[in-house]
């Protein structure tokens, strides 16, 4: 019976650290963010739960451009970082060698370095009159008003340098996992390089992608730091304006109802993303 | 094809209810659960509940203990503090010093709430602010009563302009640090001639090379002085006519992006030609024969001013207030000035400087203090006050919450 008892207990004790930690540290929180988005008052005064829904509506209604704005940007991020990812990934895994780990090594060595100090210098180096374009704008190989800082491009750019190894690590993974033998048999059966790469190749590598996606989308789109040291007037990013709501203005709020509708709005758009893509087979592949 | 070949899991999850009727039970008691849950976790009322407290009822029986723990900013005192090695000469109290303040926003999130809590927040001293934190500490109950008996040297010594301040009348709770204006400053190599007003800033020969302060109050201002409303007076019809100057000359492509202290930065590096500037920053890069120069606008320009306060749960606040009082002796304003570069709320200071510059030794440190005493930066005449206010003082938080809905759009937009 004591037996039984354990093994039927067993699962439930194995899960109990993970399973607290959730609590304490997403539950708990979640909670309380939510119940604040309902709330109204002050930081003096104290907040109370009045369940004014009205908020969320206000939200929606003044910062709808820049949860749109986040998403396009979190969206161009990873296109972009798919571009950039995909050979370095596929000539790590294919021409790397034995020197594969020194080169993986070094796609995440600059994550020795903060994120915010390497966003900075960034901005060092595509200030107008910086040392890049600077020299080219004195050499005459740029016209004077050409700018990088503080547009969009600068923000995008940004966040496509700050997450892409995250985009490259799962890309490697599945091209690695390929069977050497498959892209043989592409080959014998009279298929040309591109075809082997289109209809083998990248198939193949679509759960490190869609993982990549996963995994870059959703921190790109959230991102405020990039948006505040690299952006002008026009690139704020809902992270920006949460930032600002809760430590500005002690607009509590507001503030927690924007993370609730971001959050809702990226679920949902990873829900999408999912379902059109056939996440089950993308998914059970990867963890084949 | 037949039937074996399908799988018998796969059948089963097609065929059967996802969520069964003991699953919905044990789900919405849960959700009950989450909603109980969700009731305990509001955030408390943070007010002190006690009222505030009156002079007598805060220093009664409070005694020195020698040691003070002082908290500033950065840069707002030279390296090595000569001026509290002077302090603990004279009086024996020993200070510790920490530049931990470097923005009103993040410093008050950390402090207040154990303040009201009534719990120590580590530091006898701070220096803060005018503005909607200050006004939030004051509502709080969380700013010891300042005991003018002890205070003989302000008394004597500070400006009267800073005796009553609009934010704290009469110095209720903190007596001034130093002040320095918010105006315009600009590269004249760069937009090739003087600026003189706010409206300078419409000009589209500066498209997409001007840069504004992020901070509301500062940004407000600005607006309300450009529409011809002084900030103090304002009501919310001036600050939506101001909102709507704003995001005009936002929506031109005026305004290349919002700053904080990094702004001084923008414009040195010719990220932007004229920026909302604070006066000091550019008294300093003018040392450092930076071109840049610094106009307070003709429409109007602002003025702050950095306190010192003693929190109210302070272990030592008597100890504290004799140090407050230390700073207001002409001599120690005068070298704290000359290390600062904004203005001084002891004007007795500016015969000290001239003083130290007779006294210099060599040529480069005896210009550095003329030019300082000459310096309406520091020593600002009366006439250089006529056309700054303060911030806009709210007084009700659902007026400052509309005040910042107003002009929030424009920066998050």
């Amino acid at each position: 019976m004591g037996k039984r008892l354990r093994a039927k207990l067993a699962p439930y004790a194995l899960i109990l650290p993970g399973g607290l930690w959730l609590v304490l540290f997403f539950v708990v929180p979640m909670v309380t963010m939510f119940n604040l988005s309902l709330s109204q008052g002050d930081v003096v005064g104290g907040f109370e739960v009045t369940w004014r829904w009205d908020t969320y509506a206000n939200v929606f209604e003044n910062y709808h451009t820049q949860i749109v704005r986040s998403v396009w940007y979190g969206a161009a991020t990873t296109v972009a970082q798919i571009i950039i990812a995909f050979p370095i990934a596929y000539w790590i895994a294919t021409r790397g060698g034995r020197h594969k780990t020194t080169y993986l090594y070094l796609v995440l060595l600059p994550f020795f370095v903060s994120f915010v100090l390497r966003t900075f210098a960034w901005k060092f180096m595509m200030a107008d009159e910086g040392f890049i374009f600077g020299y080219l704008k004195d050499w005459h190989l740029l016209p004077q008003d050409f700018r990088v800082l503080n547009t969009s491009f600068a923000v995008i750019s940004g966040l496509t340098y700050n997450f892409l190894p995250f985009m490259i690590l799962p890309i490697y993974v599945a091209l690695e996992r390929i069977d050497p033998r498959v892209l043989e048999a592409a080959r014998d059966l009279y298929a040309n390089p591109a075809q082997v790469f289109g209809k083998v190749v990248f198939p193949l590598a679509l759960p490190g992608v869609f993982a990549g996606v996963l995994m870059t989308f959703v921190p790109a789109a959230s991102d405020y730091v990039n948006s505040e040291l690299l952006g002008g007037t026009a690139t704020t990013m809902i992270g920006n304006v949460i930032q600002r709501q809760y430590l500005d203005q002690t607009n509590y709020p507001t503030g927690s109802a924007l993370s609730f509708a971001m959050m809702a709005v990226l679920l949902i758009g990873v829900f999408l993303y999912a379902r059109i893509l056939g996440t089950e087979d993308v998914l059970k592949a990867a963890a084949r | 094809m037949k039937n074996r070949n399908i799988d018998t899991a796969f059948l089963r999850g097609m065929t059967q209810r996802r969520v069964s009727r003991r699953d919905f039970l044990r789900i919405s008691g849960l959700s009950a659960a989450t909603i109980a849950f969700a009731a305990a976790c509001g955030v408390k009322g943070q007010s002190n509940e006690g009222g505030p407290l009156t002079v007598e009822q805060f220093w009664s029986g409070k005694t020195g203990k020698g040691h003070i723990n002082f908290a500033n900013w950065p840069l707002y005192m030279a390296d090595g503090q000569p001026e509290l090695a002077q302090f603990t000469e004279e009086t024996g109290i020993t200070v510790t010093y920490r530049e931990v303040i470097n923005e009103m926003p993040e410093w008050f999130a950390g402090t207040f709430q154990d303040l009201v809590a009534g719990k120590s927040i580590g530091y006898d001293l701070m220096v803060i602010t005018n503005g909607s934190q200050f006004q939030k500490y004051v509502a709080g109950n969380t700013l010891a009563p300042l005991d003018h008996s002890r205070l003989p040297n302000f008394a004597a010594n500070a400006a009267d302009s800073y005796k009553n301040s609009s934010y704290d009348a009469g110095n209720v709770h903190s007596i001034p640090w130093a002040s320095g204006f918010t105006g315009l400053a600009y590269d004249p190599e760069k937009t090739g001639r003087e600026i003189t007003k706010l409206d300078d800033l419409r000009d589209p020969a500066f498209r997409g090379r001007i840069g504004l302060m992020g901070d509301l109050q500062e940004l407000g201002n600005f607006g309300l002085w450009a529409v011809g409303k002084n900030p103090a007076t304002s009501t919310p019809d001036d600050w939506r006519e101001a909102a709507a100057w704003l995001q005009e000359l936002k929506d031109a492509g005026q305004i290349l992006a919002f700053f904080d202290q990094d702004f001084i930065e923008a414009i040195e590096g010719g990220q932007t030609w004229i920026s909302q500037a604070w006066s000091g920053d550019i008294f300093q890069a003018q040392l450092a024969d930076s071109p840049l120069q610094f106009a307070i606008p003709e429409e109007g320009g602002t003025v702050w001013t950095d306190n010192m306060a003693i929190p109210v749960t302070a272990e030592n606040p008597v100890d504290a207030i004799k140090l407050m009082d230390f700073f207001y002796e002409p001599e120690v304003a005068a070298t704290l000035a000359e290390y600062i570069n904004y203005i001084t709320p002891v004007p007795g200071a500016r015969d000290k400087v001239l003083a130290h510059a007779e006294a210099a030794e060599t040529d480069e440190d005896r210009a550095y203090l003329e030019e300082l005493a000459d310096s309406v930066y520091v020593f600002p005449g009366a006439s250089d006050y006529a056309t700054v206010s303060y911030y806009r003082a709210f007084s009700s938080p659902e007026e400052e919450q509309e005040y910042n809905e107003i002009f929030e759009p424009i920066v998050s937009g």
